[in-house]
């Protein structure tokens, strides 16, 4: 296998541009379901208050779109139902986007030309990537597997689910590998690669809540759906194993038979020319942030919108809950009913969608960053373009760009509950009216992003960790049992849960100001440094 | 320029440079790799603030009017970047509008001239077709100040002759051009005036013609009797004698006290010629590397 040689050193350059990188990502990925496992402990120590909070959910066809179904109630149960699936769109992430970086990136970058000339075969970058991937799947598996043991739940649920998300990784980096290949552009590559996570992700989420309506069958298409089909811990179905392991084995197949057939730097897909002369709209800084900024635009705009759809259809299976388990209704009632669960389950959702809106404000702002580094600014700051102009012209889709990716959201929530209802645009003002509550909060997040961009622009990374902790904090850091004021520190906590709760102006105006100052901090920041290359 | 001085850390990119490009000239600044040439550049186009120093660029401040300056300006960065998905000539015409207005004749005539498909997208652009978008942006544009860092690296021996031609005939009008360069005979061909800069100094300055003459002369000499004696003659350096054959360099103005001193050797043939600039620049080089 001439085409192989060089792998070896090629994973060892791999893990040292990324050993932070890469321990991170382990890491986190390994030991979220362990703590999550360990705060359960804590939380649900008799089996008769499992069985309390297993009777909330077990029918809810909106819990089971959110988290998939719950199997078992034993500790190891209930954490593979609270997280693993959740979790194993994250291994997916970091699959996809570790592959990508250390494919098509370099080939893009020329890196990729200066190893291809050594004694480097054709297929071993790709080959590297995905050693380097597979280890992490295996390694993460092993953590949550020893943990989950050392936890004292059953070695074969933990076990599976281990393997389960070792093999997600698996799959994964054949998705990554495939779509490195189709493109010379390694942003529309990893568009394709997290797109097809996301559809994934919709497919289980609209199989799993839509279990009445006959779109069960879609959880058997999704790569996600089968971790809930493996059962871990709830009467495992080992060969499901086996699906994630041929779907690999297909996408990585196609992966080399497509590489093998191109040349380096090119794509699948050959380039098509395009106009010899800019249009109307490309003469200033603002039209041509919107020509590198559309595409991302629209994709994330669709791609929320259509977790919208799916959210606002599990909205009426609520109701049937409350029907089934009259134990429970007494609870309700004290939450307002029926119409109060629905609306606290539409708060959650649109808080849910907040933060996946956040992940798009930040990475519209740190676009900056891409063409800074990129010596694509110093052409535009050369010409009489002031560098403010320069700045908003990206900095605009971090704050205009939430107002209406979350305006569509709501209506396409509202819309699709509706219709699910019977009254098409009765609900739509209401769920509007909560997702735009949380607008102050996906700006604080821009606001971050803006001001490491002026003030540390070599540490613009730092903004997915705010992000990634106000994730966890929100979704864990009650379970987790975490002090009030760490759970404080997250902007999303302050958001009154519009239309659950009465809508409290105070917060929201002073995450507003924060996320002003912060936005005014990057910039007098900019203004004063030094363009840097 | 003067006195400017600009760190990165622990490295200082500018010592203290001074320099100064009058309105109407073609101006070479030339220096090896890391001398502080881009950094100079960087920091006339506002892009970089000094630590301290002073600069003025067509009469105004870079870093504080840096607007309103560049659209009298444009500008070809040494290490030209596109942006993938935008064509050759849309760069070409986004660029002109954003300085301020492009000269659409010149445009299609720069076009043809450097051979340049526009329909192609950023990413499928050789380094060289890269240097050529930006090229023609800047030529195609109507400013009074062109900044060129090193414009026809990458380009082939054909494309530097239109790039100079170029420049000669329809550029030079009136307008005033810092050219940073490595290749010395476009920097002889188009220059009025030079700037040699080493370790973020300018070490010498001035037409070629006064370079020249602040310069050594390079002398080579046949003569019939032992020619020894020509190493008391202050001024002389680098003598080599092969029996009756002679090189030397001497100070351009000690150059008549060495003639005199070969004159009663029996001058059979004499060869001697100004340095060429490509001397004077190893010249400077290679003090560096001696030390």
């Amino acid at each position: 296998m001439t085409t192989l040689v060089g792998t070896w050193s090629l994973i060892r350059l791999i893990l040292r541009r990324d050993r932070f990188r890469l321990t991170v990502w382990i890491l986190v990925l390994g030991l979220v379901p362990v703590m999550t496992a360990s705060a359960f402990i804590g939380l649900y120590p008799t089996e008769a208050s499992r069985q309390a909070l297993a009777a909330t959910v077990v029918d809810s066809p909106a819990f089971n779109a959110l988290l998939g179904p719950l199997y078992d109630i034993s500790i190891g149960g209930l954490t593979a139902w609270r997280i693993g699936t959740l979790g194993s769109v994250f291994v997916a992430l970091m699959a996809v986007l570790t592959m990508i970086r250390h494919t098509r990136d370099d080939e893009e970058a020329g890196r990729r030309e200066l190893l291809g000339s050594t004694v480097v075969g054709h297929h071993a970058p790709l080959a590297a990537a995905i050693i380097v991937v597979v280890a992490i799947g295996l390694l993460v598996g092993l953590i949550i597997t020893a943990g989950m043991v050392g936890l004292g739940e059953a070695l074969t649920g933990s076990l599976a689910f281990g393997l389960g998300y070792a093999l997600v990784a698996f799959a994964f980096a054949g998705v990554g590998a495939v779509s490195a290949q189709l493109t010379e552009s390694a942003s529309t590559g990893r568009g394709i690669a997290v797109g097809t996570v996301g559809f994934a992700f919709l497919l289980r989420m609209a199989g799993d809540a839509g279990a009445d309506s006959g779109l069960s069958w879609l959880t058997w298409v999704s790569p996600f759906g089968w971790f809930s089909k493996l059962r871990p811990f709830g009467g495992e179905e080992w060969w499901v194993l086996s699906l994630w392991l041929l779907f690999g084995l297909v996408t990585i197949g196609a992966a080399f038979a497509i590489s093998a057939r191109r040349d380096v730097g090119a794509g699948a897909f050959p380039p098509r020319p395009g106009p010899a002369e800019a249009g109307a709209t490309l003469g200033n800084p603002f039209g041509l942030a919107w020509r590198l900024q559309r595409g991302a635009f629209i994709g994330w705009a669709l791609g929320i919108g259509a977790i919208g759809v799916v959210y606002g259809a599990a909205g009426d299976s609520i109701g049937d809950l409350l029907e089934s388990n009259p134990q429970f209704a007494e609870i309700f009632e004290q939450l307002g009913g029926e119409q109060g669960i629905t609306d606290t389950f539409f708060s959650a959702a649109v808080g849910i969608i907040a933060i996946i809106v956040s992940a798009y404000a930040i990475r519209s702002v740190l676009r900056l960053r891409v063409e800074e580094e990129g010596q694509r600014a110093e052409h535009v700051l050369a010409t009489a373009t002031p560098r403010l102009r320069w700045a908003w012209s990206h900095l605009v889709f971090g704050v205009a760009g939430p107002v209406l990716i979350l305006a569509l959201a709501g209506i396409l929530v509202g819309v699709s509950y509706g219709l699910v209802i019977g009254d098409v645009w009765g609900p739509v003002p209401r769920i509007v009216g909560a997702a735009m509550t949380q607008l102050p909060a996906v700006w604080v997040l821009t606001g971050i992003a803006m001001a490491l961009y002026g003030l540390a622009p070599g540490f613009v990374a730092v903004s997915w960790g705010f992000l990634v902790a106000f994730l966890l904090l929100g979704q864990l850091g009650q379970i987790l049992q975490f002090p009030q004021w760490t759970l404080d520190l997250s902007p999303f906590s302050h958001i009154p849960m519009v239309p659950a709760e009465e809508l409290e102006a105070m917060p929201l105006v002073i995450l507003v100001l924060i996320a002003g100052g912060l936005i005014g901090a990057g910039l007098v920041g900019f203004r004063r440094r030094d363009v840097d290359f | 320029m003067s006195g400017l001085v600009k760190t990165f850390g622990a490295t200082r990119a500018l010592d203290g440079l001074d320099m100064e490009v009058a309105t109407g000239e073609i101006h070479g600044f030339l220096g090896p790799n890391g001398a502080g040439k881009t950094t100079a550049i960087r920091i006339v186009l506002g892009l970089l603030r000094q630590d301290s120093g002073s600069v003025s660029l067509l009469g105004g401040d870079p870093w504080s009017e840096a607007t309103e300056l560049h659209r009298r300006l444009a500008y070809v960065p040494g290490d030209v970047m596109l942006w993938p998905t935008l064509t050759g000539g849309e760069v070409i015409d986004l660029l002109g509008r954003l300085r301020g207005g492009l000269d659409e004749e010149r445009k299609a005539m720069l076009l043809e001239r450097f051979d340049l498909d526009p329909t192609k997208k950023g990413r499928t652009y050789s380094k060289g077709n890269r240097q050529k978008v930006a090229l023609i942006a800047a030529l195609a544009s109507n400013v009074e100040l062109l900044i060129l860092d090193e414009p026809t690296a990458g380009l082939d021996p054909l494309m530097e002759a239109q790039f100079r031609e170029v420049v000669e005939r329809d550029i030079r009008d009136g307008r005033t051009v810092l050219l940073a360069s490595h290749i010395l005979a476009e920097v002889e061909a188009l220059c009025d005036r030079v700037s040699i800069v080493r370790k973020g100094r300018i070490v010498e300055s001035g037409t070629l013609a006064e370079l020249r003459h602040l310069t050594r002369t390079n002398v080579s000499a046949e003569v019939s009797s032992d020619p020894a004696a020509i190493a008391q003659v202050p001024g002389v350096h680098e003598l080599r004698v092969h029996d009756h054959r002679v090189e030397f360099e001497v100070d351009s103005d000690r150059l008549g006290e060495a003639v005199k001193a070969l004159a009663p050797l029996g001058v059979r043939s004499l060869i001697s010629h100004p340095p060429t600039l490509e001397e004077l620049f190893m010249r400077h080089y290679q003090d560096e590397v001696v030390e």
